[in-house]
């Protein structure tokens, strides 16, 4: 059922809500959720696809604000509940001086006691912390590859970083991430050096350049390709490569030294399942959090050459690990191989 | 740091153990991929593995945890070809799987698949599928890790695992494994089960065992953990201070359908109760384990089976039945001594009753009915702790007439959730108490995407995590309070009582409870 409220207030679209509920004979929810969504027109429907789909894994509030300015205060909202969707959907259109104050909207329709997520599937505010929705939200949820230049989107909204952000950049690495772990747990060798290829641009290769080196603490080759997304990564050993290898963008080969070369589906995934995936975790992500410093020390090594843009040059070089001599944790210099 | 020295083998193998520096505990986006193995699935043939296993192996390889290397081999009495079994298996993915069918997926999937015909006694088919198994290491870099999954009768039990250890694919090498999935149902009695569990371990250890309960997923059960546990609203009425009694039900609506063989002469009872039911029980009535750890949730499942104890009165506290010809959800059916292959004197029980009783503090004078049935009204699985009246009620009787007792439901399957029942007020100026629920669903997550009991099984098996399902302490424990019941049925002399299909079962069970003043919940 869509219900649609012209000229409206907070208080309607909550009476609404609860009146809709009650017609459709109170379906048993179990919402755990919000999620706020803040986008424009022409994101408006691929984001609230993903978010309905993602709905199903995580029953929540969707809150779809989409903000217009013009002269006119104007607040407009579409109900829909009971469709295709265990939760309940509601589009919000603000022009004029009430979108200049969205959080008075959207407060009293956050479900109780529950987080509360904010997603921008587009442009995201430069000053987070600032931002009055920002402020409401527990977990908040950029993608820096929809912004013009995405490495600068990344690496500034890495400096702002407050607990609770990431970007769907990061969460798109999870696969590769658990196949490159993978990889290890079965071939642990000592890793001599990095690489990773990408096509130009893309925020994802720069952080996972970032993760490899925080982790491993060594140089870590950042190359282009004619991608699509992320094309390879290689961690060299004594005796060869640990390769994943993705020319498609669908399926991927996987090396391991002294070892068949095999085949894996690696698909680039879609911003259901994303969304999906960063749905499952309400705290902080540490991991993240250290990444993103990470990559940012690392421009920091880069700029104390002259300036090396990743666009301009085939590899922005990162130096070994020159502080955190965490040298308890590393592994054991001698490498005791069978003959 | 732990260094493990090894004499032979290949020059990449890496001897020295060193932690994986690409992984930390706070990282928890990051799944455990299973290692290169082989599945071996003797009885590939059947039922279960085309709808269950191949679409659980299909479904976690789309989920990203199968490992490059995976090799799935075949084995059945067929004189097929690779490509004949991997058309077989492609169907039936098509069909089962539970996430979308995707190409690359496949192409990584059917790469490893294999097909050894052959007899399970037979000799030459067993080198071959060493040879075949031998091939894949090669190839596959599976590096001699391999799991058998025996989707067959256990009397061929014997006969697969002493061909297992003559080829020597049982053999557990260091750095490589060897492991056995077996399923319910796990022997017929005590001795039966004692004599299975001397098979399977004369050739493989306790830890390489693998039992599955396919309906019993591992997944239910740490639901059932984390609503107990992780909760500290239930815990303190979960004793017999506040519970009088806790009905465990699982019915289905189906009739034997095409199980005769296997379903006449074991009865409801060995199939259901003494697996499933009984391990609901355990998981509803032990106490806090020390951790999460399959160990020390083994030691309280064990704890408190071995204190649970058969009625005395067999006849107040038991009951069966059989189910009658008739209607059954609209469509007519055939009563179970009508079915094909079914002697029309039998004795086999479709439907039956148990009180057990628990012999600790925390249960003492609660009795636990269990209670299981084909052909009932519908398909469900649920536990009820139903809650003593209130003690004393300030209204009048009048006003409480519809108020029965307060309910905590676990529904286990089909629609899995946790519903409260008790008294609320009826709107009006009438001081007027009813019965009403609170309701919560495990909503979108559990019917959409939730895995199947097969897929967490496979790749505990592949990671080679202990198993949450019963190593074989409990599976006797089991027994021992099942046998005393089944020989007392089979020493009457007369029928199960017939009950008619679609209801909620014979008068029996209903007179039993009664007897105690209580009822069955209508699930």
């Amino acid at each position: 059922m869509i219900i649609t409220l012209n000229g409206t207030t907070s208080s309607t679209i909550s009476a609404e809500l609860l009146r809709a509920r009650r017609t459709a004979g109170s379906p048993a929810q179990g919402m755990v959720l919000t999620l706020i969504i803040v986008c424009d027109e022409s994101e408006y429907a691929s984001s609230m696809e993903a978010s309905v789909a993602a709905g199903r894994e995580h029953p929540s509030r969707i809150l779809l604000v989409v903000t217009a300015g013009g002269r006119n205060a104007s607040l407009d909202a579409e109900v829909h509940i009971g469709e295709s969707t265990p939760g309940e959907v509601i589009v919000i259109r603000m022009r004029g001086a009430v979108a200049a104050h969205p959080a008075s909207v959207i407060r009293p329709l956050l479900l109780p006691d529950s987080p509360v997520v904010i997603w921008w599937p587009g442009k995201a505010p430069n000053n987070r912390a600032a931002d009055e929705l920002a402020q409401l939200a527990r977990r908040r949820v950029t993608d820096a590859a929809s912004a013009a230049r995405p490495l600068v989107a990344l690496k500034a909204r890495a400096r702002d970083y407050t607990p609770g952000d990431t970007d769907l950049s990061w969460t798109r690495l999870t696969p590769w991430r658990a196949l490159l772990a993978a990889a290890l747990d079965q071939y642990p060798a000592k890793i001599k050096s990095v690489a990773v290829e990408a096509d130009r641009g893309n925020p994802s290769a720069d952080l996972l350049a970032a993760w490899l080196h925080a982790r491993l603490k060594v140089e870590v080759i950042r190359k282009i390709s004619s991608g699509p997304g992320m094309t390879a990564a290689r961690m060299t050993t004594a005796s060869g490569d640990i390769a994943i290898t993705r020319p498609d963008g669908l399926l991927a080969s996987y090396a391991v030294p002294g070892q068949p070369e095999r085949l894996v589906a690696l698909k680039r995934r879609n911003l259901t399942e994303l969304i999906s995936e960063e749905l499952r975790r309400m705290d902080p992500d540490e991991v993240y959090e250290r990444t993103a410093k990470s990559l940012l020390d690392g421009e920091k090594r880069t700029t104390a050459k002259p300036r090396a843009k990743k666009a301009s040059t085939k590899k922005t070089a990162r130096k070994t690990g020159s502080k955190k001599a965490d040298s308890t944790r590393r592994a054991p210099k001698k490498t005791a191989r069978s003959r | 740091m732990r260094e493990q020295l090894q004499t032979k083998g290949d020059p990449h193998v890496i001897t020295v153990m060193r932690p994986n520096q690409l992984r930390e505990p706070e990282d928890r986006r990051l799944p455990r991929i299973a290692g290169p193995c082989v599945l071996v699935i003797f009885g590939v043939t059947g039922d279960l593995s085309t709808k269950k296993l191949m679409p659980a192996v299909y479904d976690l390889a789309n989920r990203g945890l199968l490992p490059p290397g995976f090799a799935l081999v075949g084995f059945a009495r067929r004189g097929w070809a690779h490509q004949d079994f991997a058309k077989i298996v492609h169907a039936a993915v098509k069909q089962h799987a539970r996430t979308p069918f995707r190409e690359e997926v496949w192409r990584q999937l059917s790469e490893g698949i294999r097909f050894v015909p052959g007899e399970i006694g037979n000799e030459e088919a067993f080198s071959n599928l060493a040879e075949t198994i031998a091939d894949l290491d090669e190839a596959r870099g599976t590096g001699g890790n391999h799991a058998f999954y025996l989707s067959i009768p256990p009397g061929l039990f014997q006969t697969v695992v002493d061909q297992l250890r003559s080829h020597g694919l049982a053999e557990e090498l260091p750095g490589r494994w060897s492991r056995v999935v077996i399923e319910k149902p796990f022997g017929h009695n005590l001795e039966s089960a004692r004599e299975l569990n001397r098979i399977v371990s004369s050739v493989f250890p306790a830890s390489s065992v693998f039992r599955i309960d396919h309906y019993l997923g591992k997944e239910t059960v740490q639901n059932m953990m984390a609503l107990r546990f992780a909760n500290q609203l239930f815990e303190p009425v979960w004793n017999n201070n506040y519970v009088d009694h806790v009905q465990i039900t699982m019915a289905e609506d189906i009739g034997i359908g095409g199980r005769a063989g296997y379903f006449d002469g074991i009865g409801i009872a060995r199939d259901v109760i003494q697996n499933h039911l009984l391990q609901l029980l355990a998981l509803t009535a032990m106490e806090e384990p020390n951790s999460f750890e399959a160990s020390q949730l083994r030691v309280e499942k064990q704890k408190v089976l071995a204190a649970a104890r058969p009625p005395e009165r067999m006849d107040l506290h038991t009951a069966r039945g059989q189910y009658a010809g008739g209607w059954a959800g609209g469509e007519k059916v055939k009563g179970y001594l009508e079915e094909d292959r079914i002697p029309p004197d039998s004795r086999t029980e479709t439907y039956a009753a148990i009180r057990i009783d628990i012999e600790n503090r925390r249960w003492a004078g609660v009795p636990f009915y269990l209670r299981t049935g084909k052909r009932l009204a519908r398909r469900v699985t649920e536990i009820a702790l139903g809650f003593k009246r209130a003690p004393h009620l300030p209204f009048s009787e009048t006003d409480t007439e519809d108020l029965g007792y307060n309910a905590i439901v676990l529904r286990i399957q089909p629609d899995e959730g946790v519903t409260l029942r008790f008294g609320a007020k009826v709107p009006g100026t009438q001081m007027e108490i009813r019965e009403v629920n609170m309701d919560f669903a495990y909503g979108g997550s559990f019917t959409e995407s939730s895995p199947e009991a097969y897929e967490r099984l496979i790749l505990d098996v592949l990671l080679g995590d202990p198993p949450l399902f019963p190593q074989h302490k409990e599976v006797e424990l089991s027994w021992e309070i099942l046998d005393p019941i089944l020989d007392y049925w089979a020493s009457l002399p007369e029928q199960p009582e017939p009950y008619e299909p679609g209801s909620w079962g014979p008068k029996g069970a209903d007179l039993m409870v009664a007897r105690e003043g209580f009822s069955w919940r209508r699930p």
